[in-house]
């Protein structure tokens, strides 16, 4: 009886042929240029967020009275905010800020959309049915309104904007991996767990996620992007991300409106900040899925 | 020669016009007065309401027994109004008011003292299930009586420093006895009054009309043919309404970027008034959550603040300026600077301010990095730039501090919860009177509103004293013994900045004053329009 579990495991891990991860690189770099790009921002981006206190050349939360509403120059590159925080360090340490919320948006969304659509298309019946409901009422509410609805209930902070952010993400990400999974529940080795009694948990867990794998990534890929853009948008309406932590779409609202004509850099460089950022790892995801997508890698 | 004659005529008369202050100019009548209002009220009545959203578009339909003078900066003034003079008793517990005569309600009849007695009956003894927000302001209140047709009489209980400034509000409108004998709730939702205008239309969220009434008491007055007030929540667009000439003037404020931009596009065109505001924003300790609890901690905080350095810089971006007390700076009762900054928090010398902050957190057992959380209302002016400078204040005393901001409208009751321990408190006043001014700060089991949840007998037994106090010196002084307790002893409360008004409006207005409240000044009577 032991030998079933085996024949099964192997069977999920022998499905690609195995590869260095140099050439893997290589080969994307090659076939996916913007990809590429879009991964060379990220890294950019990962990069910035890590060795924050080395590259910033000031504390982005002390005030300089002094030098309020600076223009970019040899002092400050790219000028200062109403309170005279320098503009390019709370650029390098917003970018934490934003991965952070990005990656745990993302990270939340996808764990939950799997376990949750795998569930569903692994049980079927009544239970796929409740669970796909629940899910249309979900869909039936656009990303920024569910997500402004959360905010309203569990307040304000990093920890609530990263719920808030998630909870549209969950219902998208379970529809996708629910239609992967359907066609995962039918293979032979999902009826050989089943038949060598295996519970529900280990057949979901072990041999159908990993199955499910390649669409969940795209989507947490796809997710970080517009993760990003919605934590910059609670954050612009004042309810995402709180004062003085410097965060991107903070540092787009209150002065950096008021003084738009008069301190346009205020608004300028959070602003390409986040474009730049969204552009990436909206080129990253596009490219991963089409190098993961079996019909497009045919094609 | 007489050419010469001539043009010297015209010079010293220019001369003399542009010397003159406006109110003394020749004024002139005719023309609408254009405004935005950027909030609407629940009902009409002023002796519920508490939003210049009532007093801004209605108040004009309406007169008071006694007026602020409308030409005075102060704000303090007591002026006469329907009660053309006023005396008190010897020992101060009858105030009796002789009325004007001929002062005709909107609908042609006489109004009398029993109209008076009417509606401050109305306010300071409301009856079951009708609403009357300021009524705890003339507790001191025994009775009201009418002797006769043009006298009104309050019997007070004790002595008040202060009752003639209460009868100087604006929302005290004088109502009709008989329509208040039959209906009490009818002034909620109908407008008679025996104000300089009379009213033409109200639709709701667009705009409120009103037009000169012909049959008003101040003959010669008003001088505007009528007013348009439009009611416009977003700042921007009000602004764009001065700046395109679509209005004349924004009565409440606006921030110095507004005025900077609109003096900038419009030059001579606009006329930039501007005041310390009776609005202030303070920080509240809740003395129930440890460390706030230990006035060494408290003390430290508001030591932590240097004031002068942000007075300078918060008012280039807020509207926030003056470094004050209890009262707004420059009004009778206020501290003057040199005594203020003798209070901690108030020191010239920061860095001295700071090393005792330090000492005293230590003192306290309060750690290096010690984190809290202070929470702050969802308003972004001034709300926000005062919640980043404060932050940023503690941070250079060792404390670590995290910001909660909470809905605006959920705040109140958040805090009212006693969770927060940190939070941004808020006054404003429609008059500088210490009674009101002060009355914040009373122990808990006097004033619910004291969100600090503290009680200090002492404090409450010198508002009490210099509320009693008749004489001004007396006065005086026991509102800085109250001061000095308040801020510097016990620092149960922390003053932040006081709120600065600034109301750029069209040159063509005359006749308007700046005053540190924004409730008063909006009976529009006494302004005009050059064209």
């Amino acid at each position: 009886m032991a030998v079933i579990p085996q024949t099964v495991d192997a069977l999920t891990s022998a499905t690609e042929p195995r590869e260095g991860w140099r050439a893997a690189v290589g080969d994307f770099i090659l076939q996916r240029p913007l990809g590429a790009a879009g991964a060379a921002i990220i890294l950019l981006m990962v990069a910035l967020a890590a060795s924050a206190d080395v590259l910033a050349p000031f504390d982005p939360l002390t005030t300089d009275y002094g030098a309020m509403l600076s223009a970019p120059g040899p002092g400050h590159w790219l000028g200062t905010d109403a309170f005279g925080r320098d503009v390019l360090s709370r650029i390098v340490y917003g970018s934490r800020t934003a991965l952070m919320v990005g990656l745990g948006a993302s990270l939340i969304g996808a764990v939950f959309g799997a376990l949750i659509g795998v569930g569903s298309a692994y049980f079927g019946g009544r239970v796929d049915l409740v669970v796909q409901r629940v899910m249309d009422v979900f869909f039936a509410f656009p990303v920024i309104i569910l997500a402004l609805a959360v905010v309203a209930i569990l307040g304000t902070g990093v920890g609530n904007v990263i719920l808030a952010i998630a909870t549209p993400m969950v219902p998208r990400c379970a529809r996708v991996v629910r239609a992967s999974a359907l066609a995962v529940r039918e293979t032979p080795y999902v009826d050989a767990a089943r038949a060598a009694g295996f519970g529900h948990g280990r057949i979901i867990l072990r041999h159908m996620l990993p199955n499910v794998m390649a669409p969940l990534l795209i989507m947490a890929t796809a997710f970080l992007g517009e993760a990003i853009l919605l934590e910059s948008s609670l954050s612009f309406l004042g309810l995402g991300v709180q004062e003085p932590t410097a965060a991107w779409g903070l540092m787009l609202r209150g002065a950096a409106v008021e003084f738009a004509e008069s301190a346009p850099w205020m608004a300028f460089f959070p602003g390409l900040a986040i474009s730049l950022a969204v552009f990436g790892f909206n080129l990253f995801g596009d490219s991963l899925r089409d190098a993961l997508d079996p019909r497009l890698r045919t094609q | 020669m007489k050419r010469l004659a001539n043009i010297l005529a015209l010079v010293s008369g220019a001369v003399l016009a542009a010397g003159l202050p406006a109110h003394a100019q020749q004024p002139r009548s005719g023309g609408e007065l254009v405004f935005p209002v950027p909030s609407e009220p629940p009902s009409y009545d002023g002796h519920r309401e508490e939003t210049f959203g009532l007093i801004h578009p209605f108040a004009p339909f309406y007169n008071t027994l006694l007026r602020v003078d409308p030409f005075d900066k102060g704000g303090t003034k007591p002026a006469p109004s329907i009660a053309e003079s006023w005396t008190a008793s010897p020992d101060g517990l009858v105030y009796t008011f002789k009325l004007r005569k001929g002062v005709k309600f909107h609908d042609g009849s006489e109004m009398t003292s029993k109209d008076v007695k009417a509606s401050y009956d109305k306010i300071i003894f409301p009856p079951q299930g009708v609403g009357s927000t300021r009524k705890g302001q003339y507790a001191i209140v025994e009775s009201v009586e009418a002797p006769d047709a043009y006298t009104v009489r309050f019997k007070l209980k004790s002595p008040s420093g202060s009752f003639i400034a209460s009868l100087l509000s604006p929302y005290n409108f004088i109502y009709k006895a008989d329509i208040l004998a039959k209906d009490m709730h009818w002034y909620e939702t109908n407008i008679m009054g025996t104000g300089p205008f009379t009213f033409v239309e109200h639709v709701k969220g667009s705009h409120v009309v009103g037009k000169k009434f012909a049959g008003y008491w101040d003959k010669g007055m008003p001088y505007l043919d009528g007013f348009r007030a439009i009611f416009m929540r977003d700042s921007a667009a009000q602004v764009a309404a001065v700046r395109g000439e679509r209005a004349h003037i924004q009565f409440r404020s606006f921030t110095p970027k507004d005025r900077d931009n609109l003096k900038a596009a419009l030059g001579d065109k606009i006329t930039v008034q501007e005041s310390p505001w009776d609005c202030i924003l303070m920080v509240g300790f809740n003395h129930e959550k440890k460390p706030f609890g230990d006035k060494r901690v408290r003390r430290a905080l508001t030591l932590a603040l240097d004031r002068h350095t942000g007075s300078k810089a918060l008012s280039q971006i807020a509207i926030v300026k003056a470094v004050a007390g209890v009262q707004v700076p420059g009004t009778p009762f206020a501290t003057p600077p040199e005594e203020l900054n003798k209070l901690a928090g108030y020191w010239t010398d920061a860095a001295k301010s700071r090393a005792e902050a330090k000492r005293l957190l230590k003192e306290a057992g309060v750690p290096e990095g010690f984190s809290f959380t202070f929470s702050n209302r969802g308003l972004p002016m001034p709300y926000e730039p005062l919640g980043v400078w404060m932050i940023d204040q503690w941070r250079q005393i060792g404390l670590n501090v995290k910001q909660n901001v909470i809905e605006a409208r959920a705040y109140f009751g958040v805090i009212r919860k006693g969770d927060a321990e940190v939070f941004m408190d808020f006054q404003c006043g429609y008059i500088v009177e210490p009674d009101l001014d002060m009355y914040k700060f009373l122990s808990s089991d006097r004033n619910p509103a004291n969100y600090g949840r503290y009680k200090d007998p002492v404090l409450d037994d010198l508002y009490d004293k210099q509320s009693r106090a008749t004489n001004l010196e007396e006065r005086k002084k026991l509102i800085r013994t109250f001061e000095k307790r308040l801020l510097d002893e016990e620092v149960h409360y922390m003053m932040t900045l006081q709120w600065h008004r600034i109301v750029p409006h069209s040159s063509k207005v005359k006749g308007w004053t700046i005053t540190p409240s924004h409730y008063l000044n909006n009976t529009l009577d006494t302004v005009w329009l050059t064209q």
